[in-house]
């Protein structure tokens, strides 16, 4: 088995008196996908911001080819590879597509005395990059982003950060807003970055979305790793009650259904087609 | 500008609705007043007027663009003149000391109202009207303290009148009208062709995101400021060479007439979208109407309820515009 790419060991990451995470160790190898699993609250959104360069760890060790590295800020998290996505895409919805792409990194020609922003290069850049993931859809990178739907906003923001040399890509819930078509889509696109060789770390809480994509899962309880296994080595079912704190819900279930049946409740709720 | 030359592609420019304005209201003056506006007299009354706003409108403007606002230009240019006016007039020294003097003091307030938004996170509307208030107050004591007068007279000969405050074509176009033009080509150039402009849009549309891609957002909103309130102590500084005195009052309507000139010319409120030629047009279109009125049969008091209209039509304009460039699509994809 290759090096893994990034590591966390026994991190710790507490905000003055409260303790968030708690003894974190992860790890992600080129080519594989690491689901993080956790509900709201679980800790998932700090393990990204340690990871991006936004917060840095209590304590503990933040490796990246087993060289140990520390982030001063997100800059520099991006320049070692790492490149987060976020639910929305992180894009901007006035820009034009190929100007959106190239946010920070413009690239220039020079027209007589003036160096002057290639609309032509980055647009054509930008359109080859996206249809290389398979949405063709795009094919005017003068299109402002904000008119592209939000499967082809997430598969923007990867193109984007595989283009400019991402290892590590950081999706954050980009199913989450996202209706089945699209979302298919984009688990696609993830596919195909795992494919590339890159190291994905796919933070959800749709466990069918995980199970898709995933190779490794490691599920987040109240800022502790509470689970951490391969592909095939649980159900979906297991998963669920895992992420949800297990037997408390199981046990909060029974009891739910104990006070329905006692005709306590309110009537049954009609049957909402999903 | 490129090959997309359209209608279509015309309305979906942030300037459209800009241009469209100019065109009414160019058609309602030319009905009821004739076409004085556009002979030479008139073009240089609302020339004038759209200079002195349009130096100051562009840097608000960018800001805007950027998702901040900057209302303490009403107290840079009073500021500005009153400067210059005691320091070469009150003191009577050198005019290019006092002149150097009115723009550090516009560097520096900007460089505060950058520096108190980036640190507290306070809005850049309550940060600016603090300083509003802040260098008002400075203006009138120090201005009382020093000249026992509210108003101070500056007489100034040769290059630095020549450059600043000057008439030319027969006495009647202000030299503010070559400026005006010259800056608004150099922001033209930096905004909508150079990388920098890209940042201020990003900076706009999101600004973690902005931050994140390597954008220095901190810098950047600093420079904005400073040069929206060192161009207001710019436009002060100039009509008290113009008009050989400064008063500590007055300014306060440039506040107002920026923010007007810069919506009515297609720029975002909420940041992330605009464009320099159309705040140009938005200016033009705001100097017309308040100039244009004296050409008419109207009372001029007329003149606020045309621009409160304008405002109004010109916003729900620009709005239909942003939603046709946001659904634009090249073909027709049949796709939700």
């Amino acid at each position: 088995m290759s090096q893994a790419i990034l590591s966390l060991k026994n991190i710790n990451k507490s905000f003055g008196p409260i303790d968030v995470l708690h003894d974190i160790n992860l790890e992600v190898r080129a080519g594989e996908v690491l689901c993080l699993l956790g509900d709201n609250g679980a800790g998932k959104s700090t393990v990204i911001r340690l990871l991006s360069g936004v917060h840095k760890p209590t304590s503990g060790v933040m490796a990246m080819d087993g060289k140990p590295v520390s982030f001063a800020n997100p800059r520099e998290a991006a320049d070692h590879g790492i490149a987060t996505v976020h639910q929305f895409g992180g894009t901007f919805p006035l820009m034009s597509v190929g100007r959106s792409f190239f946010v920070g990194r413009e690239p220039t020609k020079w027209v007589g005395p003036f160096k002057v922003y290639d609309r032509k290069l980055a647009n054509d850049t930008a359109v080859k990059a996206v249809q290389s993931f398979g949405i063709t859809r795009i094919d005017d990178g003068d299109r402002l982003v904000g008119g592209l739907s939000g499967g082809e906003r997430q598969a923007l923001a990867i193109a984007r950060a595989v283009h400019f040399g991402a290892r590590v890509l950081i999706l954050d819930e980009p199913t989450a807003a996202l209706g089945v078509k699209q979302a298919s889509h984009v688990l696609r696109i993830v596919n195909e970055a795992k494919r590339r060789g890159l190291a994905v770390i796919f933070i959800t809480h749709q466990v069918m979305h995980a199970m898709a994509v995933g190779d490794h899962f490691a599920v987040l309880i109240r800022g502790a790793i509470a689970a951490d296994f391969r592909k095939g080595e649980k159900t979906r079912d297991q998963i669920t009650d895992l992420m949800a704190g297990g037997e408390q819900m199981a046990e909060l279930e029974a009891e739910i259904e104990s006070y329905m049946a006692a005709g306590e409740g309110h009537p049954e709720p009609a049957k909402h087609a999903h | 500008m490129q090959s997309s030359f359209s209608p279509g592609a015309m309305l979906r420019r942030p300037e459209a609705g800009a241009f469209l304005g100019l065109l009414a209201v160019m058609i309602f003056f030319g009905i009821f007043g004739g076409l004085t506006f556009l002979q030479p007299a008139g073009m240089a009354s609302w020339m004038n007027v759209a200079s002195n706003l349009g130096v100051i409108a562009i840097p608000v403007g960018l800001l805007m663009i950027a998702g901040e606002l900057d209302i303490s230009v009403g107290a840079m240019v009073p500021f500005g003149a009153m400067t210059v006016a005691v320091i070469s007039g009150h003191y009577g020294l050198p005019i290019w000391f006092g002149i150097a003097a009115a723009l550090s003091f516009g560097v520096l307030i900007g460089l505060i109202n950058g520096y108190m938004v980036i640190r507290t996170a306070v809005p850049s509307l309550i940060v600016t009207l603090g300083t509003l208030f802040a260098v008002q107050g400075v203006v009138l004591g120090l201005t009382v303290l020093i000249t026992k007068s509210t108003s101070v007279a500056l007489t100034t000969e040769g290059a630095a009148k020549t450059i600043f405050g000057d008439l030319f074509f027969h006495g009647q176009v202000q030299v503010m009208v070559l400026w005006w033009l010259a800056i608004t080509a150099t922001y033209i150039f930096f905004v909508h062709f150079s990388r920098f402009g890209n940042w201020i849009f990003a900076m706009g549309g999101d600004k973690v995101s902005a931050r994140n891609a390597g954008i220095p957002t901190e810098r950047m909103t600093i420079l904005l400021f400073v040069l929206s309130s060192t161009s207001a102590a710019f436009v002060g500084m100039c009509q008290a060479i113009l008009y050989n005195s400064a008063q500590v009052a007055g300014g306060q309507s440039f506040i107002f007439n920026a923010i007007i000139s810069v919506v009515v010319g297609g720029v975002l409120l909420t940041g992330g979208f605009g464009s320099i030629v159309g705040i140009f047009f938005g200016t033009i279109t705001f100097a017309i109407v308040n100039q244009g009125i004296y050409y008419t049969d109207f009372d001029r008091n007329w003149s606020s309820l045309i621009i409160g209209i304008l405002l109004l039509v010109a916003v729900l304009m620009n709005n239909t515009f942003r939603k046709m460039a946001l659904s634009y699509s090249p073909k027709k994809t049949g796709a939700k």
